[in-house]
């Protein structure tokens, strides 16, 4: 019993902050997280303010366009009011390539990390692609699936596909032995260890690659929704560029900014329910 | 020594031999060993000595080059849940609960799901840990780890008990502690026990019977009985007699080894 005891002294130990302390530590987190960027603000403010520049809009601005752009009502002009339209299109887009490449790559990550065969065969060929520059496949992208929302999720499968497959080889392939050791000789095997042992113990690493994949995705975006497509954040970029509306691009920087932001930490929040076992993959 | 019709595990002329580079080393010369039921057997022996191996190969995570080893006259071929191993470093499932790793083992025969829970908390009870049954292995010491892996075993009513110097990575307390409630199992359930150790007290203080290794390469060099009464007194002037004698086998088996090494080197 004493062995007990001391074990709960050990994962709750004494030098837990008190509450008071804690909060203080979050509120210091907060004030410090907030106001790095309001300080970016204002240098941008007093910079614009002080070159006269005409080319890049101040903070003001782009805030009264962002304003247009979810509410209208200011400029009324084709993109007043439509964040919505841009945002469900342009998330349309990166979920359904970031999906299909985790339907794709994780599958073939476990494969390739468990089957000798399989990574023989496809090792030297994945090595060769992945090297080449998502964008650099936009002419041929556009060739295969034409202009249109097609070619912009076939880039966002790219540029998701790689993480997610290196990370679920990379999972598969440091998953320690003795663990199999451990399930076989408790009666475990065939397609049994691959989903209770090696899948789970895989897991970390994957949900890594899923992070860092849904990254890519968002940068990708913009990228595949050059590829002439009438709607999503990247087009509405795009359309700024042309029309040398820089309050506009700004703007749509700023949306993706935040959009990419809130999904990444629904993702973290997600996979740490699921590593709640595994003390060192809280994000 | 008991005969093979009534032994629990045998050994016949096993060896092992693993590939290094371009040669080979010779982790286990011919090995010839009966176990019965119920024996509690200690291998001992220096680092090197292939004692882990020859648990491996029992295991059946090793074949063996040549011989073979049979469980109750069977050959094995592969692990199996008649001979549970449990390892020094443990090997929980991390992203299972205490009791799902002791699920572990009950669930793969697919046993009713009632019966997996009570054979879960049956075995939890028996190592102490059911007010621990809902917390991961990271949040356990490893003492409690230890016991987990042992129960996890357990729950799988293994014929063969193995174990590879289970007690090496813990403290002096918790190492006491484990080795009591390990002699009041092993009588409660009646399993045979192979206990590879280092540690010359720990195999008098557990064993019916210990074996000494040497190394280059690995053979017994020696069977000796332990015929003290149980429980046995660590400061007992016969428990010290016996670990004196045994302490001396051992050095003098390991000179004559360490003597050839030099005269090789």
């Amino acid at each position: 019993m004493t062995e007990h005891a001391a074990a709960i002294e050990q994962t709750e130990p004494a030098s837990v902050p008190p509450a008071r302390r804690r909060s203080w530590d979050k509120a210091r987190a907060v004030v410090l997280g907030m106001g790095f960027p309001l300080l970016l603000i204002v240098l941008w403010d007093r910079a614009v303010a002080l070159t006269g520049t005409r080319l890049i809009p101040s903070p003001r601005q782009v805030a009264v366009m962002m304003v247009d752009f979810s509410f209208g009502g200011i400029y009324d002009d084709a993109f007043s009011g439509t964040i919505l339209i841009h945002l469900i299109k342009s998330m349309q887009r990166v979920y359904g390539g970031f999906f299909l490449a985790a339907l794709v790559a994780i599958p073939l990550g476990l494969a390739i990390g468990r089957i000798k065969v399989v990574r023989q065969l496809l090792d030297p060929t994945i090595s060769l692609l992945r090297p080449i520059p998502v964008t650099a496949w936009l002419p041929l992208s556009m060739i295969f699936f034409g202009l249109g929302p097609n070619a912009a999720i076939f880039l966002v499968f790219l540029g998701a596909f790689y993480p997610i497959l290196l990370n679920t080889i990379f999972g598969v392939r440091s998953v320690d032995p003795r663990l199999f050791e451990a399930a076989a000789m408790l009666g475990c095997s065939g397609s049994a260890m691959f989903r209770q042992v090696m899948l789970p113990a895989a897991l970390p690493a994957i949900c890594n690659g899923l992070r860092i994949a849904h990254g890519f995705a968002w940068i990708l975006i913009v990228v595949g929704e050059m590829t002439g497509v009438p709607t999503g954040l990247g087009s509405v970029i795009m359309d700024g560029r042309t029309l040398s509306r820089t309050d506009l691009v700004i703007t749509g920087m700023i949306v993706i900014g935040v959009a990419g932001f809130v999904t990444d930490r629904v993702i973290v929040t997600i996979s740490n329910r699921f590593l709640a076992w595994s003390p060192q993959h809280h994000a | 020594m008991p005969e093979n019709g009534a032994a629990i595990l045998a050994i016949e002329a096993v060896t092992k031999r693993f590939a290094a580079g371009d040669g080979e080393i010779e982790a286990l010369a011919r090995i010839d060993l009966t176990v019965a039921p119920g024996q509690f057997v200690c291998v001992i022996g220096a680092s090197g000595c292939g004692k882990s191996t020859l648990l491996r190969v029992i295991a059946g995570f090793e074949e063996p080059t040549s011989g073979r080893v049979a469980v109750r006259g069977k050959t094995i071929t592969r692990p199996g849940r008649d001979r549970g191993m449990v390892f020094q470093d443990y090997a929980l499932f991390p992203w299972m609960s205490v009791r799902d790793n002791v699920a572990f083992g009950p669930r793969q025969r697919g046993l009713a799901r009632t019966e997996i829970a009570a054979t879960a908390s049956e075995y939890l009870r028996l190592v102490g840990l059911e007010r621990f049954a809902a917390r991961y292995p990271s949040q356990l010491s490893g003492g409690m780890k230890q016991r987990v892996a042992i129960a996890r075993v357990l729950a799988n009513g293994p014929d063969i008990l193995l174990m590879d110097e289970p007690f090496g990575a813990l403290d002096a307390l918790t190492r006491e502690q484990l080795q009591r409630e390990l002699l009041h199992i092993w009588a409660r359930t009646g399993v045979t026990i192979v206990f590879v150790t280092h540690s010359v007290e720990e195999a008098v203080l557990l064993a019916d019977r210990v074996l000494v290794m040497s190394a280059g390469p690995g053979r017994i060099e020696g069977d000796i009985a332990i015929e003290l009464a149980r429980p046995r007194d660590v400061s007992s002037p016969e428990f010290n007699a016996v670990r004196r004698d045994l302490a001396r086998r051992l050095t003098s088996h390991l000179a004559p080894a360490r003597a050839r090494a030099t005269a090789e080197a």
